[in-house]
């Protein structure tokens, strides 16, 4: 993999009563989508606050283009970008003037502050509403002022946190289109989400998070293998021939074969058997009316490693 | 563990912001009117009030500020309660506003600490007050000089500038008051009620439940002590040393602030007035209490945003 952007080694956060996040190791790598997912509450937020020095780090460390969040936070916030959940704007200043506030902070002067603000509202498609009050702008309107905010800060990183939460299918579809424009322009990102299949089409690489730990981490075929066992299933309808669950089980490469419904059949293989399967409902005399190959999606994966978790936890209690 | 970087970056871009947020604010309109009415009231009550009672006074000027008519009450304890009601309406949603509109989050991760942002809402906040205060000040003066038709003397004036001063300390204590419930309260609305709650408690009722206080610790024989524990336990209020050191600074004839020993009385003219820094003397105390006050205040509400949690 390439250089390395964000780094997470046993990164760990106690509070009084409990341990928000326990011991997470990742990796961001340049130019990668990294997307944290896990429920509510599983220690998405957190992590990131530490990997901006926003919150105190318990025990473990974090590096960011190799500077301490804890010891460098200026560093750090210089270099990275940071939408947070739902993020926030002064309602009753107008969007252009809530970038100067920001672009101010960032100590941009104000020549340079102008075009860059132009050149990011029209980056994002608010260029008409620039002098527009953020009180009227709906909540995908603000994710993507957001966006601009990091648009202008050029930031070489850009950390996510729910970016989607909340959006309706248009304007979430819209803001993904912007993340992987971001991606395109060279910049690292990671993102939390608990929306999976949003996040599955953007995502390079994934770690499930889950009682602040990371369960899993990879990219979404690695984790599908890792979790459903079989990295493919091939759904089959097909009318007519004698006997077909036994001849597709008997295919070399397969481990089961379901059937659904009568003339529908559902098959998981250790690799694309769409052929095999074509040619033995054909030899049976069946006539063969559809037959696709499943992509493992995140949803799967995500609803069944946590059923899997809890059953291993009531065997274990 | 030291940290990279100055804590001050960005703070004057904070206080900029925060400055043209009040100043364009409602509550700005609403303190700009009362600055109006309070000086007019004030300077009428006052000055139908000089003339009919001293024209031999030497600090006839400074009467302006102390005299009040019946019914209405003093410039100067028009200020004792109008300055905290000022201060607090600009302190009591400083930082949880911010929470609440989701933005302390995105600001904090711009390349600022996060004492820029508090200590410049703060300084932003006294800057209004200082502006409201020094308008209402010149006002008074003013009005005082048209309607009076008497010019003010040089030692008048400079006590009635380090009033001014005093005042601004005053408001100071409040407004770091303020700022500090609305780091610990996440709601605007407790927050003030909490501020309001204190300020009425230092300001109506402390005063008189300290002698009793004083009573029930220091046996009655022991006149002496008895009055100065009372003293020294009501001026743990800010209203208390505010109201101390304006009249040692504005009745230049206030030889002490505590009770009064023969021995201090041994050659003194009763009755005439003290020297300027005589008179700044009596109330250092005070006024270095009032800024103490202030300072301290402000340390509580910074260790308490340091440490806390900026999610929402």
């Amino acid at each position: 993999m390439s250089d390395t952007v964000i780094e997470a080694r046993g990164l760990t956060k106690r509070y009084d009563t409990a341990t928000a996040v326990d011991g997470v190791n990742f990796t961001v790598g340049a130019g990668e989508i990294f997307g944290l997912l896990g429920p509510n509450g599983a220690g998405k937020t957190t992590t990131i606050l530490m990997l901006l020095g926003l919150s105190d780090v318990s025990a473990g460390e974090a590096r960011v283009f190799g500077h301490d969040p804890m010891r460098e936070p200026l560093a750090v916030k210089r270099l990275v970008g940071y939408l947070p959940d739902t993020v926030g704007f002064y309602d009753n200043m107008t969007a252009a003037d809530n970038l100067h506030y920001t672009g101010r902070l960032m100590g941009l002067r104000s020549a340079e502050r102008k075009a860059k603000i132009a050149a990011a509202l029209a980056r994002v498609g608010l260029a008409e509403v620039a002098e527009k009050k953020v009180g009227t702008f709906s909540r995908g309107m603000r994710q993507r002022l957001g966006l601009a905010e990091i648009v202008m800060k050029d930031a070489r990183a850009a950390i996510l946190d729910e970016p989607t939460n909340g959006l309706d299918p248009q304007a979430s579809i819209e803001l993904l289109e912007l993340i992987r424009s971001l991606k395109a322009a060279g910049v690292s990102i990671l993102l939390s989400s608990h929306l999976l299949d949003r996040v599955q089409s953007v995502c390079d690489r994934v770690a499930l998070f889950n009682n602040g730990r990371i369960a899993l981490m990879g990219t979404v075929a690695e984790l599908g293998r890792h979790v459903l066992g079989s990295g493919y299933a091939v759904e089959i309808e097909a009318e007519g021939g004698d006997g077909l669950v036994k001849r597709l089980s008997a295919l070399p490469g397969v481990r089961g074969v379901e059937a659904p419904a009568p003339g529908r059949f559902r098959m998981a293989c250790d690799r694309d058997l769409r052929a095999e399967a074509a040619a033995a409902v054909v030899a049976a005399g069946g006539r063969l009316r559809e037959l696709t190959l499943d992509q493992p999606s995140l949803e799967v994966i995500y609803t069944r490693y946590f059923q899997n978790a809890q059953e291993e936890a009531r065997h274990a209690a | 563990m030291r940290r990279e970087g100055s804590p001050w970056q960005g703070l004057g871009v904070v206080m900029l912001k925060e400055l043209s947020d009040h100043l364009a604010s409602m509550r700005m309109r609403v303190l700009e009117w009362l600055v109006v009415l309070v000086a007019l009231a004030a300077v009428y009550a006052a000055i139908t009030q000089v003339r009919d009672v001293t024209a031999q006074d030497p600090f006839l000027f400074l009467r302006l500020f102390t005299t009040a008519r019946e019914r209405l009450p003093s410039f100067v304890s028009f200020l004792g309660f109008l300055v905290p009601l000022m201060a607090i309406g600009l302190g009591f949603d400083a930082v949880n506003s911010e929470h609440n509109r989701r933005t302390l989050s995105r600001i904090l991760s711009q390349p600022i600490y996060r004492d820029a942002l508090l200590f410049g809402k703060f300084l932003a906040g006294l800057v209004t007050l200082a502006i409201s205060l020094i308008v209402l000040w010149l006002l008074v003066i003013g009005l005082g000089l048209l309607m009076l038709g008497v010019p003010p003397g040089g030692e008048e004036m400079a006590r009635a500038f380090i009033f001014l001063g005093v005042t601004i300390a005053y408001a100071g204590v409040w407004l770091a008051l303020a700022m500090l419930f609305s780091v610990t309260f996440r709601s605007p609305a407790t927050a003030a009620l909490v501020t309001l709650g204190l300020w009425l408690f230092l300001t109506v009722i402390w005063p008189s439940l300290a002698p009793a206080i004083a009573q029930a610790f220091v046996p009655a024989e022991d006149q002496a002590t008895l009055v100065t524990t009372a003293q020294m336990l009501a001026r743990l209020s800010p209203s208390t040393l505010y109201g101390e050191s304006v009249l040692a600074l504005l009745h230049p004839t206030t030889r002490t602030l505590g009770p009064v020993y023969l021995s201090q009385l041994e050659g003194a003219v009763m009755g005439t007035p003290l020297p300027l820094w005589q008179s700044v003397l009596v109330a250092w105390p005070q006024i270095v209490g009032l800024v103490a006050a202030s300072i301290l205040l402000f340390v509580g509400g910074y260790v308490a945003f340091q440490r806390q949690e900026v999610r929402a």
